[in-house]
């Protein structure tokens, strides 16, 4: 028997011994995906504020256009997520919470689904191909935001993590960029939380 | 253990062969429709397509409330409201579409505006923003290329953005979808060529890009042979019923496929030339497809030297070397588009169209790289990439 065949039984022995089992790892999931939108939502933030290619991307959105992110199916206010907004100078902000409709919603269709991309064991691109999550709005801006995600992930992220979760990394990123870059981004992210 | 996920759908009855159209008037009985409105062009209009149709509601519970025939060969959202508000004024309970991808597009965007009302289509653009089922759509084809006829995507131009709005909703898929060898007999063999073109696109991209499942490479691997086998015959005997049916059946096929999986890089540079310099679809494929192939195999040469057995047969993949297959699957592809030209004139270069300049290339690009399809394309792309393949396909 293979050695994923013989996980998959073992975890269905194990489902059987502890039927909670699996609404436990929901719920664990929930609190992992909430932490990590918080701080992706954040870097996201501060890399508009000191990254020039990320800054390129933006400056194709408009002023005052909101982005958000969630989970489907959850009860109102209980799903993880967030949501930003383009200031007039291209840059981004943190919303506290929705006065109207975003432009572009992206969605998980479950917690679950939102726990493979925020564990970086499937790139939001293949998610978004897989019908994992969808996007209300116009195309185009989840395209440039999926780009904005992308050169976040290989700043802020190991080359080795990086490298599995987008499709093409960018050559012309070297170590000795992109570590202050990362340390500037984890640093501005790590003041809006204490605010 | 493999985490790979796909979704497939088809909801689409195909009425497919000899004398299809005549069971439209009971299939419309069986949904309760008992005034369809007719979406077509003067194109059609003008081969006598159109009486071919309403001729088989002769004596029949259901009669055609009106006919739209004023379709531009670019959908606009003017058209879908001109054509909404005729089915209205006509109270129609039915919509059939007959005509190539423009028609088809045009009449998924009426059909939202009649079962949702008002006039705004934009509110219901980007992807699963149609709340409920819409009203009856039955698509008669009467080109082989677009596969609207099964997919979920509707393309509908803002003229005044000059840009191209997709929809996408399960609630766009037509009904029915009839394939009468009839309705492509007349199609001139330029058009042939060219949705051809349209439809060998739709299978390989769908089969070599990100969203390609098992179920959609089977669709996407039977249109590849149906069109490499019937295209040159068709193009010597134009009256070949056989032969115009296999290519009509091919290009749904490859619809089902990309309705499944979704289309690539060609996709992103044919709609932004088709948008900025106003080149059918079907051509805009023609142009980039040899270039994306090249450009994509690096990341995904097994499955494009896979699609050498369809696309050159059994013989030549069985004596081709496996590291060779793509490469030879691209040369094939060059080789047919070439062919397609000395016989129908199909422009091979953006050149050759007459109709795209060199400074609208930096446009084009910077257009492309929005584009959705993107997403699914097996390699990110550049700015640069994109400038590069379009230079490739310049001249």
């Amino acid at each position: 028997m293979a050695l994923s065949e013989l996980a998959a039984v073992k975890s269905l022995q194990a489902l059987r011994q502890h039927p909670n089992a699996l609404q436990a790892t929901y719920r664990a999931q929930q609190r992992y995906v909430r932490t990590l939108m918080g701080i992706i939502a954040r870097c996201l933030v501060a890399a508009s504020q000191v990254d020039p290619t990320l800054q390129r991307e933006l400056a194709g959105f408009k002023p005052g256009l909101i982005i958000s992110m969630n989970v489907l199916g959850m009860p109102a206010g209980q799903s993880p997520g967030f949501a930003v907004q383009v200031t007039a100078d291209h840059q981004l902000t943190l919303l506290d919470q929705l006065t109207r409709k975003a432009d572009l919603t992206v969605s998980f269709k479950h917690i679950s689904l939102a726990w493979l991309v925020f564990t970086f064991q499937e790139s939001t691109t293949q998610a978004f191909v897989n019908d994992r999550l969808i996007a209300d709005g116009d195309v185009s801006l989840a395209l440039r935001l999926m780009r904005c995600l992308d050169r976040l992930q290989s700043v802020i992220l190991p080359k080795a993590i990086a490298q599995r979760v987008i499709k093409r990394y960018p050559a012309d990123l070297k170590l000795s960029e992109k570590l202050p870059q990362a340390l500037k981004i984890y640093r501005a992210a790590g003041m809006s939380w204490r605010r | 253990m493999s985490q790979s996920y796909y979704e497939f759908y088809c909801p689409v009855k195909v009425i497919a062969g000899y004398k299809a159209l005549e069971h439209i008037p009971f299939e419309l009985q069986q949904l309760g429709v008992k005034r369809p409105m007719i979406v077509t062009d003067q194109g059609v209009r003008r081969n006598g397509l159109i009486e071919i149709v309403t001729a088989v509601f002769t004596d029949t519970t259901c009669e055609v409330g009106a006919i739209f025939d004023d379709v531009p060969p670019d959908s606009s959202l003017q058209t879908v409201r001109a054509a909404a508000h005729l089915f209205r004024e006509q109270r129609c309970d039915a919509l059939i579409a007959i005509g190539g991808g423009s028609v088809i597009d045009t009449t998924k965007g009426v059909n939202i505006l009649v079962t949702e009302g008002g006039d705004d289509l934009l509110a219901y653009a980007g992807a699963h923003n149609l709340p409920r089922p819409l009203k009856p759509l039955f698509v008669i084809p009467t080109t082989s290329g677009t596969g609207s006829e099964t997919t979920m995507v509707a393309v509908v131009t803002d003229t005044e953005r000059a840009t191209k709005i997709p929809f996408a909703s399960h609630y766009l898929m037509p009904n029915a979808a009839i394939l009468d060898p009839r309705m492509t007999q007349t199609l001139p063999p330029f058009i042939t060529a060219m949705t051809a073109m349209d439809a060998l696109t739709h299978a390989i991209e769908s089969y070599t890009c990100l969203a390609a499942n098992p179920l959609s490479d089977a669709y996407a691997f039977a249109a590849i042979r149906k069109i490499m086998t019937h295209l040159l015959p068709v193009l010597d005997q134009p009256d070949h019923v056989e032969g115009r049916l296999e290519l009509a059946q091919a290009s749904t096929m490859a619809g089902v496929a990309i309705t499944n999986s979704m289309v690539g890089l060609v996709h992103s540079l044919g709609h932004a030339v088709g948008s900025i310099a106003h080149l059918p679809h079907g051509l805009c494929m023609s142009l980039f497809l040899p270039y994306v192939m090249q450009y994509n195999e690096d990341v995904n040469g097994e499955k494009m030297g896979e699609l050498l057995l369809p696309l050159a047969g059994a013989d030549v993949y069985a004596t081709t070397p496996v590291a060779e297959r793509a490469q030879k699957a691209t040369a094939i592809v060059r080789r047919l588009r070439d062919e397609l030209h000395q016989r129908t004139g199909l422009p091979r270069t953006l050149q050759e169209t007459g109709k795209v300049t060199v400074d609208q290339l930096d446009a084009i690009a910077h257009k492309a790289l929005d584009e959705g399809s993107n997403l699914f394309n097996p390699k990110e792309t550049s700015f640069e990439d994109m400038r590069s393949i379009l230079q490739q396909a310049w001249a």
